[in-house]
């Protein structure tokens, strides 16, 4: 098992450019590239010999909506040989095409569309990229902060058409969602927020 | 002249039995041969990890019961680790063996399961009435630790929810006894069986380099004769106190995968009876009370301590600033938990990352050239349950 301060000490050597910050924490390394340089650097931890990344453990996004750069996606990396993991991250604008690692890692290809799917990202020269958790026909992006817990659409059987059909959600009761950072303001309920 | 060929589209699922649950498949046949498959996933989507950023740490337990929910606890392990890890909880002994000790439970039943449907969709009935009875017994186990024989929600931050009641031990101990001549009874069913075996040698083969590019995990990736278990290569909790070993399979094909199932279960009874040996006596959680709930006695006699339990039952306790991925071996393959927490009370972002969804993937590279009846053999070693692909 190669010590994790050496393999931070050759990754930066290595790619001294590419590297914009890098972190060791909980036994893991934390990287931080550029959006252009994600495949240069991918395909330097899978291929080289001192390091051997050969599984892509996921893929995932973080929406931080304050944030101009919105989303962080986040590349985790595991090698067997020198036992070890890595965390790849850089942050995109919102609107901002990311390249596909498909080409690389062929298991990319499942985890990109789901990205796309959650958080609507676009992968670029992705083979197939589709929709892949959601419903046939279904719109948004559900892990997006600015999307409702909720969701917009509910399903049911129709006794009178006969058939499954899609209504606007309607609710009993409210979604309480408790603000404990300031508990005297009261909560903001979502049929509320909805009517604006 | 050459004989024209026209391919078919053929729809498999999502209510097909062999399909484990609610994969729709659609195979572009040729004949009978499968030129392409394209697995439709999500019809059990219920959106856990949008749930999850929404509820408090605690609330949040129950989801990865329903994961895959043939083996909860070991899902709740894998959070239950993050949580600990970011905010350096130490679980006292007692708690380790106990979550060790069930782990292994989780493994035998999701690897009876596997196995005897698995036999189930290529022509054998009776290895699932076996095997049903001993998974019977084993989620009684897990009702009378948790109280509930299917959604544990057992594993918590800082320890177990409660200690095993009266003669649990005991009982798991005479199930340990048992069970190996189960196993035995079993393999006579299906080891050297003509039929299981002209059904799954040489069928899915998998070789090692594939298996780590389509980022295949536990069993998928062992059968094709990696050597790599997390519970051996990182470990976790106590394992590094037991002795148990790992079988490794060599041709990677879906016999190979079912001998290495067998085998682990073999291997996990041989874990479960050494916790039970050397599990000592003490708390089984955390005596932080800002982070574990008190007993019951306690709230009636200390006021520390029904505040305590109010606020962690309304507010729920809170987790620093941190990123962490932790990940566990559970039956199916790696299953780990990459939780970003932003100080409050609830999880910023936790992905989950499922190993069925991977081996699902690969679907159309195992299955492209083989014939149509070889499609449930497949699907049978892949080990999948949708409630852990969908989310």
């Amino acid at each position: 098992m190669t010590s994790l301060a050496g393999l931070e000490k050759k990754i930066n050597s290595e790619l001294t450019t590419k590297i914009n910050e890098s972190k060791i924490k909980h036994g893991q390394l934390y990287l931080t590239i550029d959006n252009e340089d994600l495949l240069d650097v991918i395909l330097f931890l899978k291929t080289n010999k001192n390091t051997k990344f050969r599984q892509l453990i996921d893929i995932t996004a973080v929406d931080y909506l304050e944030n101009t750069k919105r989303f962080k996606i986040v590349y985790l990396l595991l090698s067997h040989e020198i036992n070890q993991r890595i965390i790849l991250n850089y942050l995109i604008n919102e609107n901002e095409v990311i390249s596909s690692i498909t080409k690389i890692f062929p298991a990319a290809n499942w985890m990109e569309r789901e990205v796309f799917d959650m958080y609507g990202i676009k992968f670029k020269d992705h083979p197939d990229l589709r929709k892949i958790l959601t419903d046939y026909g279904f719109e948004g992006y559900p892990l997006r902060k600015d999307f409702p817990l909720t969701g917009h659409n509910e399903v049911r059987y129709s006794e009178d058409e006969k058939k499954v059909i899609y209504e606007s959600v309607k609710l009993e009761q409210n979604y309480r969602n408790f603000d404990f950072e300031s508990p005297w303001e009261g909560t903001k309920y979502i049929k509320d927020q909805t009517k604006k | 002249m050459p004989k024209e060929t026209k391919t078919m589209n053929l729809n498999f699922g999502p209510q097909h039995p062999a399909a484990h649950g609610v994969l729709r498949l659609i195979l572009e046949l040729n004949g009978e041969v499968v030129e392409k498959a394209d697995p439709h996933i999500g019809l059990l989507h219920r959106g856990t990890e949008k749930l999850i950023e929404n509820k408090t740490y605690m609330q949040a337990v129950p989801y990865f019961d329903r994961l895959d929910y043939v083996a909860p606890m070991n899902q709740e392990h894998a959070f239950a680790l993050a949580i600990e890890k970011i905010l350096k909880i130490e679980v006292p002994i007692r708690a380790q063996f106990i979550r060790v000790m069930f782990c292994e439970i989780g493994r035998l039943l999701s690897h009876i399961l596997n196995i005897t449907t698995q036999a189930l969709d290529v022509g054998a009935l009776t290895p699932s009435l076996w095997g049903f009875e001993e998974r019977e017994t084993l989620m009684t186990f897990y009702e009378r630790a948790s109280g509930s024989r299917l959604h544990a929600n057992y594993f918590r931050a800082g320890g177990v929810h409660q200690d095993l009641p009266k003669n649990l031990e005991n009982d798991i101990e005479k199930f340990c006894k048992t069970f190996p001549n189960i196993l035995d009874d079993l393999e006579t069913l299906l080891t050297d069986n003509r039929i299981f075996k002209q059904r799954n040698v040489d069928i899915g083969i998998v070789t090692k380099e594939d298996a780590l590019d389509y980022s295949f995990s536990g069993v998928m990736l062992r059968g094709s004769g990696v050597p790599w278990d997390l519970r051996k290569s990182q470990p976790y909790e106590c394992y590094d106190r037991l002795n148990f070993k790992i079988p490794i399979g060599k041709n990677g094909d879906c016999y190979d995968r079912y001998l290495c199932r067998i085998e682990e279960m073999r291997e996990s009874v041989k874990i479960i009876n050494q916790c039970l040996s050397s599990m000592p006596k003490g708390p089984i959680k955390s005596l932080d009370g800002k982070i574990t709930p008190p007993s019951k006695k306690d709230i009636k006699e200390s006021m520390e301590a029904l505040i305590h339990h109010f606020k962690l039952f309304t507010e729920g306790y809170r987790v620093d600033k941190d990123e962490i991925y932790a990940a566990v071996e559970a039956p199916k393959g790696e299953f780990g938990v990459y939780l970003i927490s932003d100080g409050s009370n609830k999880p910023y972002k936790c992905k989950i990352r499922a190993p069925g969804f991977s081996h699902l993937q690969a679907m159309d590279y195992l299955i492209k050239g083989h014939m149509l009846a070889d499609v449930p053999a497949v699907l049978g070693s892949l080990d999948l349950v949708f409630g852990e692909i969908d989310r």
